[in-house]
């Protein structure tokens, strides 16, 4: 996305002008009244990569994405007339990039483990050649959504090069034969004149269209319990993870990119951690997808641009993620965006508007942050691609709360735009029930439009579903009492719904993600485990209506095998816990017969 | 030295100076202002643009006249002198020698904002560090390379714990290279002689660089100190190969330095009154730690802050958890009972913790045993607030024990003395032996296996019947 190769058709006419100010990431020039709004710049003599983001009176605002220390007014600024854009093709995948696309692994090769201003690398490497696969033939006719030809660039993804969603009607004057090629060579010759490459150019700030938007009717399975079951998000959606620090924000998207469903992951370390950009780096192409047996970064892209880079770039960091997430959904893919954390990025927008001294809204927020908020998770959802396929982007963002309290500006609006809202609770977070995902405070929308698709998978899921959180909310409810009087004072049926709920905790909701066993749950698995605690449920009322002493019931051996299920069976072996909830009927069959002999 | 000399002011106002524009004023370079007094004061040109120059002082403004003053353009940022002498030297809040020494004998000189770190060249930490303290290592273990600070208040022992973990911070498979930086912010002359009497105590004093910007220098200067420590830290580690400890003390006079100067220059304040930009400021200094490829050392740090008022969720702990990788909070009401060292276990976190631990590391009942002990440690809480509701005498059979359990978890587990260095393998059995008080079926965090294989037979819970008051 550099400004500085010569890709992008046509040329853009450079324009020059002067450097008039320099307040941090903020740079001010005259003289370029022929640029345009959102262009790309080149600013100073270190050429650092800029962006025009304000005109005016007193010429261009440029923001700055590397640091400009050292630089004077006076220094030249050159637009290239174009705006901020990422290159797209073969090679995203497994790639690292910083928050303007440039490629972190090259930039480390070439000049070491620090990054300077001033650094440039190819986004796409040039010199690699990918094998390319024609899908039409001279003569054919091209349009927006018309396939050209497919490469394989991963085991796991297939690469699927479509013309420009903008192309005009035309037809192939020219398609090269089956071979390699590098992201540079061009492939198809247009008898309108156009020349396709098999990498193509997009502007960051703007959505790729689709042809329509779809109603999403499928679960992302994530292999969580709590969010599959509990409040599931669906291909398509957009969910918010918002929490204190140390609640497990971070952790709950590691594990989503994990092991979610979706064909494709740009995670997106927006504002946070090196380390963690380190560790997904370090782990994930460790890990094997459950499902294809493949490393998981073969189907992961990386942007980091973490809390110390420059604060411009973080900006950006968000759209350009979601750009890469819509070139993959226009090939039919279903693409699961984690952006950690939108706190970042709304403080990076605070602080650039800052520097603008712009009328600053609620908590110094400028008051385009709902705006800007609602467009970028617009950009998620469920299409039909130009060519015609459906096609899916989930947004994950993390939201990091000053102090925790979920009533600040982000927190607030980014609820709005959402439909999918896990909240991390610091009581579960301290005491380690991770996930810190409060089944009180959460909820999910997507619940509804998923029921079809569980009916058809399994039609157990909406009554499980239904039961626990009302069981759920009953046990809270309780605890209150108990807070003031103790569970002594309850009568029995109310203290099983106690004894319930700890084991849908301990059993069900709690799920480590440094557990090898249980830190993936397929969904039969998921399912076996409530069904079986609920059933305990059934059976231990039933019993207590028999005369059984509740003191029975706790004691039950099998009692404490279910609460274990979840680490002991591992996905392949759930015929266990049938076994297990087989084995706790007779354990409740035998209770029973005691009693009744001893009645009668 | 360019030198380039430009005289009169057009404004002085608080740290901030301005001055009529300079052909050379490059963004972000060191300026010498010089009053009537003759005396330099070294700033930073914070905005500079065609028609002036605003340069952010770093020493006081007294005496700075419209007129008379000379500003004197250096035409470099600003700048620490590193060298293998930097060790066993003091310096003041800017880098200059502090201890009667002449400047250390270098031609290398690193800016001292440093560069980011590219998140590819990092390694990721995961060496164990044995403090010798059990709440640290047991529950929220120190791993070579993290960042992570210890929260505290006015007149808790925050100072003798970071003491404690300088002088016994050991890793398990031998000895290293290693140095201490230590960058005092707004502190007491008495605070920078008890570390000094410390490091001095455990004979490492040769290997600690310090650079100290005391409580009577003027604030502004502590916005330089941690960078210049970061910078002699880099130097250090990943120069030389040393893993190098750093301490920074205290981060809340930093950040009143930074409220300061944002307030000075008109700029629009988030919450509290510090500007937007705090959370980038301080993630400029907290992630300057860690490890990368292609070199033997790393650095850990270790900043202390006192959170106004013990709140938490004041700006600058809050801040500095989301940056950090855990925290460890001490506690009042501990401390009050006269516990040492204080810490309050359940909001304290180490996030590097996980790949750190466990067989090969410290052992492996430590990631099963810490859960439990969590979980365990958490249900007493609440416990204790039934108990001060209905009283002790009416609680269950069970919650009593959790009760008890949590007095001996505070007691044995996670007091000890300022000289007792605890090896993992004590700290682990203390805290079986106070499962081993528990009912075995409330251990759902601990696998069967590891309950066999580690608790204490002769425990008083293990096996005891089951009764109705479990719930
Ligand atoms: N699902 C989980 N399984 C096991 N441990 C977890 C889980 N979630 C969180 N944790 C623990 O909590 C710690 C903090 O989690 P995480 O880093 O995800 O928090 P966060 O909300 O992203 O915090 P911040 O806002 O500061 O980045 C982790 O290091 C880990 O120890
Ligand atoms: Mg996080």
């Amino acid at each position: 996305m550099m400004p500085s190769g010569p890709r992008g058709g046509g040329a853009p006419k450079a324009v020059q002008g002067r450097i008039t100010r320099i307040s941090g990431p903020v740079v001010v020039a005259e003289g370029l009244g022929s640029a345009g709004l959102y262009d790309v710049v080149e600013v100073g003599e270190a050429r650092l990569a800029g962006e025009i983001i304000r005109m005016d009176g007193r010429g261009a605002t440029i923001q700055v994405y590397e640091d400009d220390t050292g630089m004077k007014p006076g220094e030249k600024v050159v637009s290239l007339g174009r705006p901020l854009s990422v290159s797209l093709g073969p090679g995203l995948i497994g790639t690292i990039y910083d928050g303007i696309q440039r490629p972190l692994e090259r930039l480390k090769e070439s000049s070491g483990s620090f990054i300077k201003s001033g650094l440039r690398g190819e986004s796409l490497s040039t010199r690699r050649k990918w094998p390319f696969a024609p899908a039409i033939k001279p003569g054919d006719s091209i349009g927006p959504g018309t396939l050209l030809g497919t490469v394989r660039e991963t085991e796991l993804v297939e690469h699927r090069v479509f013309a420009p969603p903008r192309s005009p009607p035309c037809k192939a004057s020219h398609v090269a034969p089956a071979g390699e090629y590098t992201v540079d060579d061009e492939i198809v010759e247009t008898d309108s004149g156009l020349r396709l490459r098999l990498a193509q150019e997009w502007p960051v700030r703007q959505a790729r269209p689709a042809r329509r938007r779809l109603a999403p009717s499928e679960p992302l399975i994530t292999g969580l319990r709590v969010i599959d079951v509990l409040f599931p998000l669906s291909k398509g959606g957009c969910a918010a993870v918002p929490g204190g620090f140390g609640t497990g924000k971070t952790m709950t998207q590691h594990a989503i990119a994990k092991f979610c469903d979706a064909d494709i992951i740009v995670y997106v370390g927006c504002g946070e951690r090196g380390n963690e950009m380190t560790d997904v780096l370090t782990e994930f192409p460790k890990l094997v997808d459950p499902r294809t047996g493949r490393s998981i970064m073969e189907r992961t892209i990386l942007i980091a641009n973490t809390s110390n880079m420059p604060v411009a770039a973080r900006e950006v960091s968000i759209y350009t993620g979601i750009t890469l997430a819509e070139y993959y959904r226009d090939m039919g893919y279903d693409v699961a965006v984690m952006a950690d954390s939108t706190s970042r990025w709304a403080e990076a927008l605070r602080e650039l508007s800052g520097r603008l001294e712009e009328m600053p809204a609620e908590e110094g927020f400028p008051a385009y942050l709902p705006t800007r908020l609602a467009e970028f998770y617009e950009r998620g959802g469920r299409v039909e691609t130009l060519a015609g396929e459906p096609g899916s982007i989930s947004i994950i963002g993390a939201v990091s709360p000053p102090g925790g309290d979920f009533s600040e500006p982000v927190t607030q609006h980014t609820k709005r735009f959402i439909r999918c809202f896990w909240a991390l609770d610091r009581d579960l977070a301290n005491a380690r029930h991770y996930p810190a995902i409060s089944w009180i405070d959460s909820y999910s929308e997507y619940a509804e439009e998923l029921r079809e698709w569980w009916d058809r998978k399994d039609p157990g899921w909406k009554e499980l579903r239904a039961r626990t959180l009302e069981l759920m909310k009953r046990e809270q409810k309780l605890e209150q009492i108990v807070r003031l009087i103790g569970a002594d004072a309850l009568p029995d049926e109310q203290r099983l719904i106690l004894v319930t709920a700890e084991m849908i905790k301990n059993g069900f909701l709690q799920q480590s993600s440094f557990d090898e066993v249980d830190k993936y749950c397929v969904p039969e698995k998921q399912l076996l485990i409530l069904q079986t605690i609920l059933e305990f449920h059934d059976l231990g009322e039933k019993a207590l209506k028999q005369g059984v002493p509740l003191s029975d019931i706790i004691g039950l051996p099998s009692r404490e095998r279910i609460t274990r299920l979840k680490g002991e069976v591992p996905n392949d072996r759930i015929d266990e816990i049938r076994a297990a909830g087989r084995e706790l009927g007779a354990a409740f069959g035998e209770l029973g017969l005691k009693y009744e002999r001893e009645d009668g | 030295m360019r030198g380039l000399e430009h005289r009169g002011l057009s404004r002085a106002e608080g740290p901030i100076v301005i001055a009529r524009r300079v052909e050379t004023a490059g963004y972000g370079e060191m300026a010498a202002v010089y009053g009537r007094d003759g005396a330099r004061r070294v700033g930073r040109v914070v905005d500079s643009s065609l028609e002036s120059i605003a340069i952010q002082l770093f020493a006081s403004n007294a005496g700075l006249s419209i007129d008379d003053t000379r500003v004197e353009l250096l035409g470099r940022p600003l700048e620490l002198r590193v060298g293998p002498d930097l060790l066993g030297r003091v310096f003041d809040g800017l880098g200059e020698p502090a201890d009667g020494y002449p400047r250390i004998l270098s031609s290398e000189r690193r800016e001292v904002n440093g560069d980011p770190i590219n998140p590819a060249a990092r390694v990721y930490p995961r060496d164990f560090i044995q403090t010798g303290v059990s709440a640290i290592d047991g529950m929220n273990t120190l791993i070579r390379g993290q960042k992570l600070p210890i929260f505290s208040g006015n007149g808790l022992p925050h100072n003798r714990l970071a003491a404690q973990i300088v002088r016994q911070a050991r890793i398990l498979s031998g000895d290293e290279p290693f140095a201490i930086v230590f960058a005092g912010m707004g502190i007491k002359y008495d605070v920078a002689r008890f570390f000094i009497d410390a490091f001095e105590r455990s004979g490492v004093l040769s290997r600690v660089v310090m650079f100290l910007s005391l409580a009577d220098s003027p604030s502004i200067e502590r916005l330089v100190t941690p960078k210049c420590a970061l910078t002699a830290a880099e130097y250090l580690a990943y120069g030389m190969g040393m893993h190098v400890l750093v301490v920074l003390t205290d981060m809340t006079n930093y950040c009143e330095a930074l409220r300061e100067v944002s307030a000075s220059r008109g700029e629009v304040p988030s919450r509290k009154g510090y500007p937007g930009y705090l959370y980038s400021d301080l993630a400029s200094v907290y992630e300057r730690a860690g490890k990368i490829e292609g070199s033997a050392g790393s650095i850990t740090q270790i900043p202390i802050l006192s959170m106004p008022n013990d709140d938490i969720s004041n700006p600058i702990p809050d801040l500095t958890g989301y940056i950090t990788e855990g925290q460890i909070v001490l506690d009042r009401e501990l401390f009050q009972r006269g516990a040492y060292p204080s810490i309050s276990v359940l909001p304290s976190l180490s996030r590097l913790m996980k790949d750190g631990i466990g067989e090969g590391m410290t052992r492996d009942d430590h990631k099963e045993l810490s859960s439990q002990l969590f979980a365990a440690y958490a249900r007493t809480k609440s416990v204790r607030n039934l108990a001060s509701i209905i009283g002790e005498e009416e609680l269950s059979p069970l919650d009593k024990r959790f009760l008890r359990f949590g007095e001996r978890f505070e007691a044995e587990f996670v007091s000890q003395a300022e000289d007792e260095d605890r090896s993992i393998g004590q700290t682990l059995d203390i805290g079986w032996k106070l499962l081993s008080g528990l009912p075995r079926d409330e251990l759902g965090r601990i696998s069967r296996a590891m309950i066999d294989k580690y608790l204490p037979k002769e425990g008083d819970g293990a096996d005891e019947k089951r009764s109705p008051d479990q719930v």
